[in-house]
């Protein structure tokens, strides 16, 4: 059976195994909400809850808001994920320059470029490149550049500095004996890296990966300050709507962290996976 | 030389010319000079710290000697110059801590590096095709072309028929898809020494194959490496295995202090000691 099929079987079975769990506590809360928040409504007159979410609804499911939700979280996914992506070759290759031992004048000056490179991207806020990027370095290299495509651009760039430090974590934590065997049946450097350390050095840092993933999910609430549309703007655009913020803004954490546990459970599931084609059969 | 084994020794394979290696102020090696000639067992002992693992690891430029120079087949291979991965490929070697891949499964650890160079010399040799191919039409005597025997899927097959075919010899056909970690440790070192004999290597450089093993593991480890010399490959052993070297090797290198002090037959090593340092390291080990 292949790793995919593998996974996807998992992913149903890790769901089913949920619900089968928690569906007492599942039902308990959905017949406890609702009384509650409406007592409350009762209690006091100034929340006026059901009227609050009575707005929202209109707001969401009538005015389709939810169109413009699906094209948020269809943005937060592809700059999330293509970010990472761009993230880890950027990261891998700026590690397995870092590791090289500098023994000569090309070697030297690859560290420093890359050293700038790190410093520049972790020294500044993500915000302040986003603005950087897109007001100023695109207009003058004269390039028209989607927003989403920008935003992907500069949170691939910016996670490729972090992720570089934690592949250089990794790959350090390595056996130094795993390059010292892949050398000595001759293969070049370059190749042994890439077929037996970097697989290892993934595999080990896999944790704070998922970490730096679910940081980079939540660091794409900053997009619509070059315009794209993201979770967090079409919540704001929801909200300023109606003047009414507490519901959307209370759906909007609410969404993000459902995203965030769901991506925390696959990364378990994956490292899992990984864990045992190691162990005994 | 052993009564019943009809080994012929050769040429030199690997000659080591004024080999130093100083790490900062210290130095390893101070001037070595020695030929490995072909289809012979040197054993090298020596107390620890000497340089012994060094000096074999000097063989195949895992360590970048200070000075001096290894030919290896006509080539010096300490010089920087030199593409060394081409040369690593004739020539094995067996680590302490085995150093399996971890993250490949046992045949793949096997067939790994046949298959790469396998590949390597097929993109080669139709790289250079081509070239001559183009040189040709402006030729008057036109060169020939590289016959390609293989594709690359042959190449891949028969990397899996020669891996499996050693593993039958070893008796651990079975472990073929399973992952290293599985495995025990005298498994894994004769599994090591498996895929370094997938490369037909000239030479095979054994760095104390036995030092990290269970002692009831030693056995099946050595009776391969035993096996492997009444074939008649060449091989250099970094030993702490005294009866295991008096019986196997051909030559014994003393090494001590960065320099090899004594050398002979195992009789002459073991039997009748001259160098003082030696009665010394022997009276303790033996």
């Amino acid at each position: 059976m292949s790793v995919k099929e593998n996974l996807f079987k998992r992913i149903g079975k890790a769901i089913g195994r949920f619900f089968k769990k928690h569906w007492i506590d599942l039902t308990v809360l959905a017949c406890v909400i609702p009384p509650i928040v409406l007592l409350f409504d009762y209690i006091y007159d100034k929340f006026r809850f059901a009227k609050k979410i009575k707005i929202f609804y209109d707001q969401f499911i009538v005015n389709q808001g939810y169109e413009r939700l699906l094209e948020g979280l269809k943005n937060t996914a592809l700059i999330a994920v293509v970010g990472l992506m761009i993230g880890i070759v950027i990261g891998t290759v700026i590690a397995v320059i870092r590791v090289i031992r500098p023994t000569n004048r090309v070697i030297k000056y690859a560290h420093n470029i890359v050293g700038a490179y790190v410093a520049l991207f972790r020294g500044t806020p993500i915000v302040v490149q986003l603005l950087v990027g897109y007001f100023l370095l695109l207009p003058i290299m004269k390039v028209q550049m989607d927003p989403v495509a920008a935003c992907i651009t500069i949170f691939g760039l910016n996670s490729g500095a972090y992720i570089s430090e934690i592949m250089r974590g990794g790959i350090n934590s390595v056996d130094p004996g795993q390059l010292e065997a892949a050398r000595a049946v001759g293969m070049p450097y370059s190749t042994s890296m890439l077929k037996i350390v970097v697989p290892q050095a993934i595999k080990n840092i896999l944790p704070t990966l998922g970490n730096e993933f679910i940081a980079l999910v939540k660091e794409t609430a900053v997009v619509g300050y070059v315009g794209a549309v993201d979770i967090t703007t079409t919540f704001q655009y929801l909200a300023s709507n109606s003047y009414e913020y507490m519901v959307p803004y209370l759906v909007m954490a609410i969404i993000y962290m459902v995203i965030v546990a769901v991506i925390a459970a696959l990364v378990k599931l994956m490292e899992r996976m990984l864990a045992k084609s190691e162990r005994r059969q | 030389m052993k009564e019943g084994s009809n080994k012929k020794i050769g040429e030199p394979i690997i000659s080591v010319r004024g080999l130093t290696k100083t790490y900062g102020k210290l130095d390893v090696l101070r001037g070595i000079d020695e030929d490995i000639r072909e289809g012979e067992q040197v054993a090298i002992i020596g107390p620890s710290g000497s340089g012994k693992s060094t000096f074999l690891r000097c063989l195949n430029c895992m360590e970048d000697p200070t000075s001096g120079s290894i030919i290896f087949e006509g080539v010096d291979i300490a010089d920087r110059r030199v593409n060394i991965n081409t040369h690593r490929e004739h020539i094995g070697m067996v680590f302490q801590q085995f150093n399996l891949f971890n993250n490949k499964k046992v045949i793949d650890n096997i067939t790994l590096a046949p298959i790469y160079v396998g590949k390597r010399n097929l993109r080669r040799a139709k790289l250079k095709n081509a070239l001559r191919t183009i040189a040709n039409l402006f030729r008057k005597n036109k060169k020939e072309l590289i016959p390609i025997t293989k594709t690359k899927k042959e190449i891949v097959l028969e990397a899996r028929e020669r891996a499996m075919e050693l593993l039958r010899r070893i008796g651990l056909e079975e472990k073929a898809t399973v992952y290293p970690s599985t495995l025990s440790g005298g498994q894994k070192q004769r599994i090591a020494i498996v895929r370094a004999l997938a490369m037909n290597p000239k030479v095979i450089l054994f760095d104390e194959p036995t030092s990290a093993l269970d002692p009831e593991m030693v056995g099946e480890v050595l009776d391969l490496m035993r096996a492997l010399a009444n074939e008649g490959m060449t091989m250099v052993i970094v030993t702490h295995e005294m009866g295991f070297a008096r019986e196997a090797a051909d030559r014994i290198l003393f090494i001590d202090e960065g320099q090899i002090k004594e050398q002979g037959t195992p009789a002459e090593v073991f039997d009748n000691p001259k160098n003082p340092r030696l009665q010394e390291f022997l009276s303790k080990v033996l």
